[in-house]
């Protein structure tokens, strides 16, 4: 079994909590030993949102070291940018195409860097990166909320279990009436993450 | 059945299998869960108290009336309830008694940071800190347990990081079917503190600590892990797993009982191994206790005293004392450029906003640097709540953050010392009926030239939205008796008090104006719903393009549904309340923002 440390970052209501929730739930499910923790501050205030997972024989920390995150998932690209450090050098970045400008950009001398910026912060620690197009593939499954959907499809396609074992997990965690949606939504993220490593050329 | 639980959840359905029959508590992060998650078990009382004294007194009295009861708050909270807390160790109990303190190392959510493993030793309170969920839950019933035999409450301590993480618990037991019979026995020597009563309880609670100290000595939680003997490890709480996973071979001493400490086996585990450190979060607690029994361990020398520990500044520490080898030199990524920060801020549509932008008007007269005030403003003492977030521009509309209700006693204090400024004191609801209202009584009796403005949005919205009695809804979300707010100050002698809406900037502002100029003591209630809790949402706003001249007034709300587009202001009608709040459209001198299709 393969330990496996996944940071999970974006803005306070963008449905980080439940994909990390989901994704420990399924470790345990499937054997694991699995520790996860939330750093939130004032994050319903519109703070940013962090959340560690951690899949494992025996996992003691809940908190992932800087440097050792297999995974950096970002739900908005200014936190990818900003928990960077975290990543395991040559580990995988996933990121949606989200921009939620902060407050102490508008009207002042800060700037929200481009991506051109945000893709060379990240080129410092691993050639993986991956930016999906989940706000698009959400609106086109009908349930624009379901982006953390689409980036858990395409996390799944990166990791050892069956798409089953995760969709089982959505099944029992969402309401009926987002439910259909939203399972489409995995699916699409894990096709495309297919599709976007064929094009990368890595061997599955 | 396993389950993945965070600390607080744990703690919850520990107590609850453990027979706990009244649970009471005030919201506060990180402990608010505990509460919330035994509200939703049924056949035992929960409720949300005025405030951490009068939840630990509820919960007292339940003790004393033989069942198991439980009181929960934030470390700051252990502050406003040390009275009871202290009167009860004094006392003893009959039902089980256990109050869970979650810290919050790191000031994640709170206004101070401090270690409350001291009002154990300090109230002579045992005391007990699990390392995971696991240990939170099973924890439960051993508390109860040793609160009954050895007649005292027991503080369980959590930290943010055993609290809000979520870890894998075998949930190996089902609700206590033999409860006892709630009643209540006279004992005038147990239960009334007059001095001639209180000495003898002195002696039993010295006599409480001493069994205590033998009974820890075998407490099955507490566990040596013998390893590499050069290093030996002693830990409590969340920081022994930080250090099981920096320190992969070395010795271990876990201790859960951390007041009294289990002094044999401490010494024992000394004796083990060639040098003994010790990792633990905040103050030199267990340091300080192994240097009183001649233990010569090191911590702090290495280990930061102040904020929350990671592995990383564990292992950190570790090497800059040469307990680790320092790690080979990789290549290290230029440091990342500045990147703007994301501060919390107060959300589209919140009612406070239009109060605050008032007093940045009227009281702080747009000035925005720290200093002397000049002659005309006036000072704004505020409290504990998301309105405090108006400290931070564009608002930056408050002087003054200490504790809960304090704003009231400030203001007093200011005016009375004789500064040249008039004094406004701002605080919510929640925060009124917390701890406000005996300083508000204090300006009625002492004739404080003060005007106070309760920013009510009808719930505890920092924490979540609990419930308090301003609000009629019970902790089970049941219907409650509302403790209506202007009856109360009017009922507490004020007898210039006033409501206004808090999406009406002219009334807010002509308001205060009037009360600036009134003697004696005043209060506002402005009064809106918390967006993220109103029933009904508004019809959104937009700006007119070419009516708007780019002057940038609207941004001085700090609305985050109001940003730039080419220089021009924009709304993003997915966030923006429109004409449930309309504070925006009333600071445009053009005129530009009205709602979408009209």
């Amino acid at each position: 079994m393969k330990d496996v440390n996944v940071l999970m970052v974006g803005v306070g209501g963008q449905g980080v909590i439940l994909a990390s929730d989901a994704m420990s739930e399924i470790g345990m499910n499937s054997g694991y030993d699995v520790k996860k923790t939330d750093s939130l501050g004032m994050a319903q205030r519109g703070g940013s949102v962090v959340s560690h997972v951690r899949w494992g024989e025996h996992v003691f920390s809940p908190m992932i070291k800087r440097g050792e995150a297999d995974f950096l998932i970002g739900f908005e690209q200014l936190e990818v940018a900003r928990w960077a450090p975290y990543l395991k050098p040559g580990g995988v970045v996933i990121i949606a195409d989200v921009v939620v400008i902060p407050v102490s950009v508008i009207g002042s001398n800060m700037h929200y860097p481009t991506w051109q910026e945000i893709e060379g912060i990240l080129k410092q620690y691993t050639e993986q990166i991956y930016l999906i197009p989940a706000p698009r593939i959400a609106q086109e499954v009908g349930n624009p909320r379901a982006i953390n959907m689409v980036i858990l499809g395409f996390l799944s396609e990166f990791l050892e279990l069956k798409p089953e074992a995760w969709t089982d997990n959505i099944r029992r965690r969402l309401p009926p009436k987002f439910l259909e949606s939203s399972l489409k939504a995995f699916t699409r993220g894990l096709e495309e993450a297919g599709a976007m490593r064929l094009a990368k050329g890595v061997k599955k | 059945m396993k389950e993945l639980l965070s600390g607080n959840e744990a703690m919850a359905l520990g107590a609850y299998h453990a027979g706990v029959v009244v649970a009471t508590a005030y919201p506060g992060t990180p402990s608010t869960e505990i509460l919330e998650n035994l509200a939703h078990q049924d056949g035992i009382y929960v409720e949300w108290s005025t405030n951490e004294k009068v939840a630990l007194e509820v919960a007292m009295g339940a003790a004393y009336g033989g069942v198991r009861a439980l009181a929960s708050m934030k470390h700051v909270g252990l502050n406003v309830a040390a009275d009871p807390f202290f009167a009860v160790s004094t006392t003893g109990i009959i039902g089980g008694l256990v109050v869970i303190s979650c810290d919050d190392p790191g000031e994640h959510s709170s206004q101070g940071e401090q270690d409350n493993r001291h009002f154990a030793k300090f109230a002579k309170v045992p005391m007990l800190e699990p390392t995971d969920s696991q240990e939170a839950y099973d924890l439960m019933d051993w508390l109860f347990k040793i609160s009954e035999e050895f007649d005292t409450p027991v503080l369980l301590r959590s930290t943010t990081r055993i609290s809000h993480c979520k870890t894998v618990v075998d949930v190996g037991r089902e609700r206590k079917a033999d409860l006892k019979q709630p009643a209540f026995t006279r004992s005038p020597s147990k239960y009334v503190m007059v001095p001639s009563n209180a000495r003898p309880r002195r002696n039993v609670m010295e006599e409480r600590i001493i069994k205590l100290r033998s009974y820890v000595e075998s407490f099955p939680m507490n566990e040596m892990v013998l390893g590499d003997r050069k290093l030996g490890i002693v830990s409590s709480g969340v920081a022994y797993q930080y250090a099981r996973e920096v320190f992969k071979n070395a010795s271990f001493l876990k201790l859960v009982t951390t007041y009294p400490i289990p002094v044999s086996l401490v010494q024992r585990f000394a004796k083990e191994v060639e040098r003994v450190i010790v990792v633990e979060e905040l103050d030199p607690y267990l340091e300080d206790a192994l240097h009183e029994l001649g233990i010569p361990a090191t911590g702090k020398d290495f280990i930061p005293i102040i904020g929350e520990l990671t592995p990383e500044i564990v292992e950190q520490g570790a090497i800059k004392a040469g307990l680790l080898p320092a790690p080979k030199p990789v290549h290290k990524p230029a440091m990342a450029a500045q990147l703007p920060a994301r501060r919390p801020q107060l959300c589209a549509g919140c009612p406070h906003v239009g109060t605050e932008y008032v007093l940045r008007q009227l009281c702080f007269q747009n000035a925005s640097s720290p200093g002397p005030l000049k002659k005309g403003e006036v000072v704004v003492t505020s409290d504990i709540g998301c309105y405090t977030l108006g400290v931070y521009p564009p608002l930056s509309a408050l002087d003054t953050c200490a504790c809960m209700g304090a704003s009231i006693g400030q203001a007093i204090g200011l005016q009375k010392a004789g500064i040249p400024n008039k004094v406004v004191a701002v605080l919510g609801d929640s925060t009124f009926v917390h701890s406000g209202i005996t300083g508000l009584v204090d300006a009625v009796y002492n004739q404080g030239n003060i005007t106070v403005i309760i920013l009510d949005n009808g719930t505890t919205a920092m924490t979540g939205h609990q419930g308090h009695p301003g609000t009629g809804i019970s902790a089970k979300r049941t219907k409650a008796t509302a403790v209506k707010l202007e009856k109360l100050v009017e009922g507490l002698g004020v007898k210039n008090v006033n409501v206004v809406n808090a999406f009406d900037l002219k009334a807010i502002e002509s308001t205060l104006k009037r009360c600036l100029e009134t003697e004696g003591p005043s209060v506002i209630i402005s009064r809106g719903p918390c967006p993220l809790n109103a029933k009904s949402t508004g019809k959104p706003f937009k700006v007119e393009a070419d009516q708007c001249t780019g002057c940038y007034t609207c941004l001085d709300i700090g609305c985050p549904a109001i940003s730039l587009s080419d220089d021009r202001a924009v709304i993003d009608a997915s966030v923006c309340l429109g004409t449930a709040c309309g504070i925006c459209a009333q600071v445009c001198p053009q005129e530009a923002i009205s709602e979408i299709g009209k």
